[in-house]
């Protein structure tokens, strides 16, 4: 690379007074003066969330109302911060989803200790667990601020899924046609 | 009648009411500022900037109470609010008497000054214009010079007073600099007063006489303001005037970005409002006489001075009061405050738009720019007028 010598011109008068810069300088402040906002006024106006934002952590229910979530603690055990506690429960036998067996009996996230890593959600086989669009979580007590199972899907809703694992392992298994 | 009863009061208690209405009017202001300041600073960045507050009653009227509401103008009082209700907190290591007197010291300039300032005038049976002041003094700007200077005796107090290092630095910046450009401030201004003592009239310092200097018609010299004929006094007094006042971009004195925020970091509460209406005080008192001096005082336009708009909208609309002198005082007082409020609006936006020189560059732009820039400035108006008025 060849090195080029800039020339440093020195400061004409008109420059070393200053004047014409900050005239210069008081257009363009003049022209932002009358410019539109261009802030947010947070509360009422909210942002756009773009697809594929790691907001809260939140459990989701498939299409037919099942808790997708079966309680293999994966995710417990990913979590880097510790925020998830799973208490494993099963499902009763005459149940009409008795066949999943699993779903978890508590399910605790401590907000206080999520990172929003979405590592839970990586890992989790069951695509049970999503980083939906809630980016604001306060609460004015520590017990407030963990999310357990009821509101985790009450935050989470319904997503749309196209597996539909464990109703083809049901029609597998009564049909003898394993996979 | 009222006017009357007014006029028929002993002079000191008539003085003292005078006194009273003006720092009703300018305190007021000086708050003011500082919410402008906020939002001015807003829009200049592109935000909307304060404009949450609202007094419940003052909501339910529609739309004016929307946009009472969106100009912030709530936000003065709920400032001024929590600063008078929060802890006033008095450091250990202060030097206590001091501290607290510092801040009362800097207003008493800034307050004082105000009396040799006119701010208005009416016309007289004859159609002679009688300014309008606290008062009405000879002296004018020589008492302005003097007492506005006693301002910096407040900061060196208070950054002495605190007793640690920044406010201790921030002071001792504050009166090299104050000191530095009340040379170039005062020598910028005697052009002026060299020309409104005219052979064959009394000599006066008083700041009335500017005024009426520049309430000539069109053709003529008389119309002109001096800001026209003597430029270079006018930018030297203006550029001075930042300085004195403190403001952005001779601001090292304050200069939140080395030291703190230099004599007020262990200021807090009412006492740290003080000061600030202290310098918003000096600000509009400098804009004051800025105007007076160099911008046709309440005339309003250059060769359009204030006899003439009375004339005109007396003709205009035949309505008797219009010829009235209380009509006539508080129209000058409008103009008059108008070109206050524009000349603050001045001083924010160059805030927003001039970098802070560096102390080492106030300095030099101080003594070596300013000082022989007024001196020549000096000498050439002083010879020009012993050559005009001869």
């Amino acid at each position: 690379m060849a090195v080029v010598p800039l020339e440093r011109k020195p400061l004409t008068l008109a420059e070393r007074t200053y004047l014409p810069q900050i005239m210069q300088g008081l257009k363009t402040t003049m022209k932002h003066l009358v410019a539109p906002a261009v802030t947010l006024e947070y509360p009422e106006q909210r942002p756009v969330i773009s697809p594929g934002y790691r907001g809260v952590p939140t459990l989701v229910k498939d299409p037919n109302g099942r808790e997708k979530c079966v309680s293999c603690q994966l995710c417990e055990f990913v979590c880097p911060p510790k925020a998830i506690r799973i208490t494993p429960g099963e499902i009763p036998f005459d149940a009409p989803n008795a066949h999943v067996e699993k779903a978890p009996k508590e399910f605790d996230i401590d907000m206080l200790r999520c990172i929003y890593c979405g590592m839970c959600q990586e890992v989790c086989p069951e695509e049970a667990i999503w980083l939906q669009n809630q980016y604001s979580m306060t609460g004015l007590s520590r017990e407030e601020m963990v999310n357990n199972k009821a509101r985790l899907y009450e935050l989470g809703g319904t997503l749309p899924d196209e597996h539909r694992k464990w109703d083809k392992k049901k029609a597998a298994e009564e049909h003898g046609n394993a996979h | 009648m009222l006017s009357e009863f007014y006029l028929n009061l002993h002079p000191a208690l008539q003085g003292l009411l005078k006194g009273l209405a003006v720092i009703g009017v300018i305190f007021p202001i000086a708050g003011m500022c500082s919410m402008a300041e906020r939002k001015v600073a807003a829009w200049v960045q592109d935000r909307p900037g304060p404009n949450r507050a609202i007094v419940p009653w003052v909501a339910w009227i529609p739309f004016l109470g929307k946009f009472l509401q969106r100009i912030g103008l709530f936000h003065v009082m709920a400032d001024g609010g929590k600063m008078l209700f929060k802890e006033d907190s008095l450091p250990g290591h202060v030097k206590k008497f001091y501290f607290v007197l510092a801040p009362i010291l800097a207003m008493i300039p800034a307050l004082t000054t105000v009396t040799t300032v006119p701010f208005g005038a009416y016309l007289d049976k004859a159609g002679a214009i009688v300014p309008l002041g606290l008062g009405p003094l000879d002296m004018g700007i020589l008492a302005v010079f003097a007492v506005s200077s006693l301002g910096v005796y407040s900061l060196i107090l208070a950054g002495w007073a605190s007793n640690s290092k920044y406010p201790f630095l921030g002071s001792v910046r504050a009166s090299a600099q104050l000191i530095s450009y009340e040379l170039s401030m005062t020598l910028s201004v005697i052009p002026v007063f060299l020309w409104i003592n005219a052979p064959g009239r009394d000599g006066t310092l008083g700041l009335a006489r500017a005024v009426e200097f520049q309430s000539g018609t069109w053709p003529g010299w008389g119309g002109t303001w001096f800001g026209f004929i003597m430029p270079l006094s006018a930018f030297i007094f203006l550029v001075s005037l930042f300085a004195e006042t403190n403001r952005t971009p001779f601001d090292t004195i304050e200069s939140e970005s080395d030291l703190v925020g230099s004599f007020h970091t262990e200021y807090g509460a009412f006492k740290w409002g003080l000061f600030f209406v202290a310098e918003y005080s000096h600000m509009i008192v400098g804009s004051g006489i800025f105007m007076l001096l160099f911008g046709g005082g309440w005339n309003p336009l250059p060769w359009v001075p204030l006899a003439t708009v009375v004339d005109l909208l007396h003709q205009l609309t035949g309505w008797a009061f219009t010829i009235h002198p209380l009509f006539v005082g508080v129209l000058s007082i409008a103009i008059f405050l108008g070109k206050i409020i524009a000349m603050l609006f001045f001083f924010m936006m160059v805030r927003w738009t001039v970098p802070r020189f560096r102390y080492d560059q106030v300095m030099r732009i101080g003594w070596r720019v300013l000082l022989p820039l007024s001196i020549a400035n000096l000498l050439f108006y002083a010879i020009a007028i012993a050559l005009i008025q001869k």
